[in-house]
């Protein structure tokens, strides 16, 4: 009778450790997948047209999230704030900060971007920059809401991660719209 | 050959370690709190000009429960490689009346957009602030400041 008593507490103890051993590794495992993604790189799906054809080539609505392209966001480029014309970028959104959009930075700190809807131009000014998407037809993007700070900018998108037939490292595209000081 | 394969786990564990509490320094000063040092005349006098140590928590402004009279740490919107302590003086929605000190004391009155709010330092006559560069993204909020530590004859919370 007392075997099958110390038989059930051994049993008891060794399940309490494994718990307490799991719990400690899935902690250990939550904080470094932390840090890593967001001081080095993280992968994030896209969604929406407005970045066609770079991603999301097709809008399916019916197949819905499982058609979303994944893409590597690499976070060494906030060390400096340093970005070239052309990098695609993911920004928290200035007028939502929660949520976080993909767009291509056309202007930076001192060029000037012309609106062909206006006729107008302006020039962007210190510490912000012009974003907007490759599918104009269907992208909210500065033409809206302006040149946004740099500050918003949380990490650079380098390549394509899935679906597989479309790995490929994300190249930097120039706008004919802009006239830049250099 | 066991010698080697034996420094090679003693190295991996000591790795191990060493990159569990780097992570856990990551997390704390990036989610919970982290002490920080402030200078310039922008906040005086709350905050004196140099030689204030801070404590800064990170909990405050990803729920949402920043508001109108709060000390935040906000990156620059015209330098993103620094950031600026400046106090909450309206959110979005609100009405803020702001006047220029050095501008023959014209006053303006705006309405703070969706998403943005209204910084400005205690100090009006030496701060640059959404006076200067207008309201700033709710998105550029780093920080809330809580508590101060050094000077010790000014040890306590910030109000």
């Amino acid at each position: 009778m007392s075997c099958i008593c110390i038989l059930g507490e051994i049993s008891i103890m060794a399940a309490q450790n494994f718990l307490w051993s799991f719990t400690k590794n899935c902690f250990t495992f939550g904080l470094i997948g932390l840090t890593i993604s967001d001081r080095y790189a993280s992968i994030v799906p896209v969604r929406g047209s407005s970045m066609s054809p770079t991603f999301n080539l097709t809008t399916d609505s019916f197949m819905g999230s499982l058609s979303d392209d994944y893409v590597l966001v690499e976070k060494f480029c906030l060390q400096k704030y340093k970005f070239s014309h052309g990098d695609v970028i993911v920004f928290c959104s200035p007028s939502n900060h929660k949520e976080k959009h993909v767009k291509r930075i056309i202007g930076l700190p001192g060029d000037w971007i012309g609106t062909p809807m206006t006729n107008d131009v302006m020039k962007v000014p210190n510490g912000h920059c012009w974003v907007e998407g490759d599918n104009p037809s269907s992208s909210l993007d500065s033409r809206s809401f302006g040149p946004i700070p740099l500050g918003l900018i949380k990490g650079r998108v380098t390549h394509i991660l899935w679906p597989p037939q479309r790995v490929r490292h994300i190249e930097r595209k120039n706008h004919e719209n802009i006239l830049s000081p250099s | 050959m066991r010698r080697w394969g034996l420094l090679a786990k003693e190295a991996l564990t000591q790795t191990l370690t060493f990159a569990r509490f780097f992570c856990l320094f990551h997390v704390t000063n990036h989610y919970l709190w982290s002490p920080t040092l402030v200078f310039g005349p922008s906040m005086l006098p709350t905050l004196n000009l140099t030689g204030d140590v801070i404590l800064a928590e990170y909990v405050s402004h990803r729920v949402g429960r920043l508001g109108p009279g709060d000390i935040v740490f906000v990156r620059s919107p015209v330098d993103p490689n620094k950031i600026v302590t400046k106090r909450i003086v309206g959110v979005e929605g609100d009405r803020v009346t702001y006047f220029k000190p050095r501008n023959g004391d014209s006053c303006h009155t705006v309405v703070v957009p969706k998403g943005h709010v209204w910084i400005q330092g205690d100090n009006l006559y030496a701060s640059r602030d959404s006076r200067q560069f207008g309201p700033v993204p709710y998105g550029l909020i780093e920080g809330k400041a809580f508590f101060r530590v050094w000077p010790p004859n000014s040890f306590g919370s910030l109000g």
